[in-house]
């Protein structure tokens, strides 16, 4: 994903390299303070971004890890200790043991539709047609509107018999559930990515094109010169050259399959009977709604791990090439 | 771009057909509802999908005259401009050094902001609601969703803005080294207006995300201080047997976060290339 421009080889004394600039002055002393006022302006730089990380992302997580080990209603003082308890119950309640599995259905459904399709997108809207422009704007809009709006209309467009795609289905002479597509378990799910990849298709592409326009154009020529097709052009070139672009955005996928919440709660609440909770509706549920809040911090926790572990395993798989510096 | 355009391709009528089955799709859902919002739901119920006839104006109307939408639009509005100003600017200040100096931190410090990628705010949901609205007192306020929106956005924009800062050429600072400028005025003269392109696209990413957030203003924002999704949700589930107003609502709680995305759209590709570069 990042270009990091080569760096001059970083001297074993650590030395600060400051990168051209006034030649580094020969006097050990100037040099010390030269390193002191580099050190002084990372600091200044780094130091708003990494204050509003500490309070607002690390303090709450902590504070989750630790309520994960109390039984606590959410008053008063912590003082229950539960030790791994919470644990426990978490792991062996089936609704939250769905639950996880329901976001890996998500995490690979998502890769195996949406990476196909927004790749074929993102190549034929790279052509030369008539309207390229309107078209890439169109195949945008979903990813643009929140997910509780795009959420109440399709909740509109699916409800049982009333709605335009229940008519729609049965029009054209198919079966249609008597509970609705929401309201069938085996189906509910399976709705909601259909929805999902209805609103997250156009980032793909997005990314995609956006890839797509760092290829050079003399890599096209020279192919068109040699004689290929188009369509070898883009197996040949366009896609390997995608293949850092396609590595990010299989990472933002997987990371926000895990963390998926607003859409299910509006389509479903997680129902029916269950067939669509997340980890995050469960939490929720457990916290806001019924105030357990030791049995929530074990779920934010268990979620941040299985999130944690799959980003370092992809990381050290496929990204580690990606984030060299290129030497 | 190619002067000759046979290596791009041009479209045949397959790939037109494709392309207009992508436009019903993607359109159809958002069309459904903003002309759903000019039918009656007598005519909703007869006929699914069928066009206005005639066309009411009352569903637009009554939305556009209710005092409430106007205080959540306002809310919605307010929260997402802190909340892309906080995010921004932190975030370019923090991408700065990690992109153009070299110290022995640097990847760690890098590292913290990608795993910042990893930590959902519904890990973090229940204790972010008690730090807001007991520890800061923030709770029911704009600073209060938007200070954590952008300490959420800040590992996207930090990701996004690193290597389009690690592009720009040397040769700029360098001159303004021998100049005697000092790396702060570097930064602000050369590194911010350059990378201009990148900050606005990881600018409209913030504001459209903030825009439609909803878990964090579900817990945090009560009555007069709620935004347009929190609205949205809360007039469907009340005036569910009202379709017609429901979409009419939907439809109009869209727009600006379209409007936004349109007018800047060109700028948001050619700011995501830095991004994805091989």
């Amino acid at each position: 994903m990042t270009e990091v421009t080569a760096a001059p080889a970083a001297t074993s004394s650590g030395a600060a390299v400051t990168r051209g600039g006034a030649d580094a002055p020969r006097v050990t002393g100037r040099r010390q303070g030269a390193k002191r006022r580099q050190r002084l302006e990372i600091l200044l730089f780094v130091t708003p971004a990494l204050a509003l990380m500490a309070l607002f992302v690390l303090y709450p997580v902590f504070s989750a890890a630790r309520m994960s080990l109390y039984n606590w209603k959410g008053f008063g003082p912590m003082v229950d200790f539960a030790g791994l308890d919470n644990y426990t119950r978490v792991l062996r309640d089936e609704v939250f043991t769905d639950a996880v599995i329901h976001n890996f259905i998500i995490v690979f459904a998502s890769i195996a539709v949406q990476l196909p399709l927004g790749l074929a997108l993102a190549l034929l809207l790279n052509r030369r047609i008539r309207g390229r422009g309107l078209l890439r704007t169109i195949v945008f809009v979903p990813y643009v509107l929140a997910e509780v709006i795009a959420g109440v209309v399709w909740f509109q467009l699916l409800q049982p018999r009333t709605g335009l795609l229940e008519q729609a289905v049965s029009s054209v002479g198919l079966p249609v559930p008597d509970q609705g597509f929401l309201g069938t378990p085996d189906l509910a799910l399976a709705t909601v990515f259909v929805v999902l990849t209805w609103k997250y298709l156009g980032l793909a592409v997005l990314l995609f094109l956006a890839g797509l326009q760092g290829v050079p154009d003399e890599l096209h020529e020279a192919a068109q010169l040699d004689g290929a097709s188009w369509w070898q052009v883009q197996r040949r070139i366009a896609v390997p050259l995608l293949a850092p672009t396609i590595r990010t955005w299989v990472f933002l996928s997987m990371i926000g399959s895990l963390q998926l919440f607003d859409m299910v709660w509006i389509l479903t609440g997680g129902g029916p009977a269950n067939a669509t909770t997340t980890m995050v509706t469960y939490l929720i549920s457990m916290g806001t709604q019924r105030s357990n809040y030791g049995i929530a911090g074990a779920a934010s926790v268990v979620l941040f791990l299985i999130g944690f572990v799959m980003a370092l395993a992809y990381q050290f798989l496929v990204l580690r090439r990606d984030t060299k510096a290129d030497a | 771009m190619a002067r000759r355009a046979t290596a791009y391709g041009r479209g045949g009528p397959f790939v037109y057909l494709v392309a207009l089955l992508v436009v019903a799709v993607t359109l159809g859902p958002v069309l459904y509802g903003a002309l759903g919002g000019f039918r009656t739901n007598a005519q909703l119920a007869r006929d699914p999908a069928g066009l206005p006839d005639p066309w009411v104006f009352s569903n637009y109307t009554n939305v556009l005259s209710n005092p409430s939408f106007w205080q959540y639009t306002l809310n919605s509005t307010a929260i997402a401009v802190i909340t892309t100003a906080v995010a921004v600017l932190a975030g370019v200040m923090a991408a700065y050094p990690l992109a153009r100096y070299q110290f022995k931190l640097r990847e760690p410090l890098f590292l913290v902001f990608v795993l910042g990628l990893l930590f959902p705010a519904a890990v973090a949901i229940i204790p972010l609601f008690i730090l807001v609205t007991q520890d800061l007192g923030l709770g029911d306020t704009w600073w209060g969703v938007a200070l954590p929106q952008a300490a959420f956005a800040l590992p996207v924009t930090v990701v996004i803005l690193r290597p389009f800062l690690a592009a720009l050429p040397k040769e700029l600072e360098e001159a303004a080294m021998l100049d005697g400028a000092s790396r702060v005025g570097i930064f602000w003269r050369i590194a911010v207006p350059l990378s201009m392109p990148a900050l606005v696209t990881v600018g409209v990413l913030a504001f459209v995300t903030s825009w439609n957030a909803y878990l964090l203003p579900l817990l945090l924002l009560r009555g007069e201080t709620r935004t347009l999704p929190l609205g949205v949700a809360d007039f469907s589930t009340q005036y569910s047997a009202d379709t017609a107003g429901v979409l009419a609502f939907t439809t109009i709680a869209m727009i600006p976060a379209l409007i936004l995305f349109l007018a800047m759209q060109g700028r948001i590709v050619s700011g995501l290339q830095g991004a994805v570069k091989g």
